[in-house]
């Protein structure tokens, strides 16, 4: 009996052990769920970058979906998400407000004069502190907060037009109910 | 004496890698060490394979200053590392801590020797016997005569 088990047993083993592989190396480890997924997100109390006497916090946004990107001039890649958020600014759909992350005022107002302001608020975080809060790694780092202040979708790198259509724009229509 | 210069060498070759993060020249020895055990043992997302202590990155230099000041507002380094993995996830730890979802990684190595080993000694149990019952197999007298006499003529050749 054993005969005829132990080869089948070492074959299942060894599929098993290549279908684990297999997934785990298709995966990209660069894109890390966030710890946050389904948490309030973090509040803070950070000065408006246009307007530095005028502050911003996320009570402020209590019953609305919105989006909260994380950018900064020095960020490449932030440029090629920033044509897909003129557009959607323009559309009014859903709000972006867009967090300055670890950049020099001048040079973020710079940025957003030449390429264009899609944010509806655009927050300075010098130090980085609220990055740190909430978990950011790399910019461009967009967070999804749905009417209660929970994250609801994390996405990290430059969001597509694919990203937008097939996975946030469907979870923002959800959750607007 | 040998070793007195054995412990030179070592320290002269190792001088490198202990060039001061952030130099603080009157910190204390005691935070000093939690502050370096700290940042080892905790990943910069930014470059994956690196901890802490060991990145260049602008992510790893402010978390480096996190650690730093919480050190001094007299969290325990269990709460520091909870501080780092409730925003950045368990992938932050580079010794992962056990739990639930990883329990099999931890043990599964051992469960493959044990069942191997168990394997093998079933396998050297069933060989041993078949040989021996094969040696001690009994055969009819009929038999041994004949093969007496097969000898036996053998022989007279």
């Amino acid at each position: 009996m054993s005969r005829r088990v132990l080869p089948l047993a070492v074959v299942v083993i060894v599929l098993v052990v290549l279908a684990f592989f297999y997934r785990g190396l298709s995966l990209d480890p660069k894109k890390l769920p966030s710890a946050l997924l389904d948490k309030p997100a973090p509040m803070f109390n950070l000065p408006q970058l246009h307007n530095p006497a005028a502050s911003f916090t996320p009570a402020e946004m209590k019953g609305k979906v919105w989006l909260l990107n994380v950018w900064a001039s020095w960020c490449a890649a932030c440029r090629s998400e920033h044509p897909l958020f003129m557009q959607l600014a323009r559309q009014g759909d859903f709000p972006i407000y867009g967090l300055n992350y670890k950049d020099r005022r001048e040079d973020a107002q710079q940025w957003l004069r030449q390429l264009g302001d899609p944010y509806k608020v655009s927050i300075s975080d010098i130090a980085g502190n609220v990055g740190i809060d909430f978990g950011v790694y790399g910019v461009p780092e967009t967070f999804l907060i749905d009417k209660e202040g929970v994250i609801r979708y994390k996405h990290v790198g430059p969001v597509s037009r694919k990203d937008w259509r097939e996975i946030i724009q469907p979870k923002m229509k959800e959750l607007e109910g | 004496m040998k070793i007195k210069a054995l412990f030179l060498l070592l320290a002269i070759l190792f001088a490198p890698f202990l060039s001061a993060k952030e130099a603080q020249l009157n910190e204390d020895p005691e935070i000093k060490e939690r502050f370096k055990h700290l940042a080892s043992e905790l990943r910069c997302l930014k470059c994956q394979n690196q901890t802490i202590w060991d990145s260049k990155a602008g992510l790893a230099d402010d978390l480096r200053k996190q650690i730093r000041t919480q050190i001094y507002t007299g969290k325990s380094d269990d709460e520091i590392v909870e501080y780092m993995v409730d925003r950045y996830g368990d992938f932050v730890r580079y010794k992962p801590a056990i739990d639930i979802k990883n329990i099999f990684l931890w043990i599964g190595p051992f469960i493959f020797m044990i069942v191997g080993g168990l394997l093998l000694i079933r396998y050297i149990k069933i060989r041993k016997t078949t040989e021996t019952s094969e040696d001690n197999e009994t055969i009819s007298e009929e038999d041994r005569l004949r093969a007496e006499e097969i000898l036996k003529q053998g022989g007279d050749k």
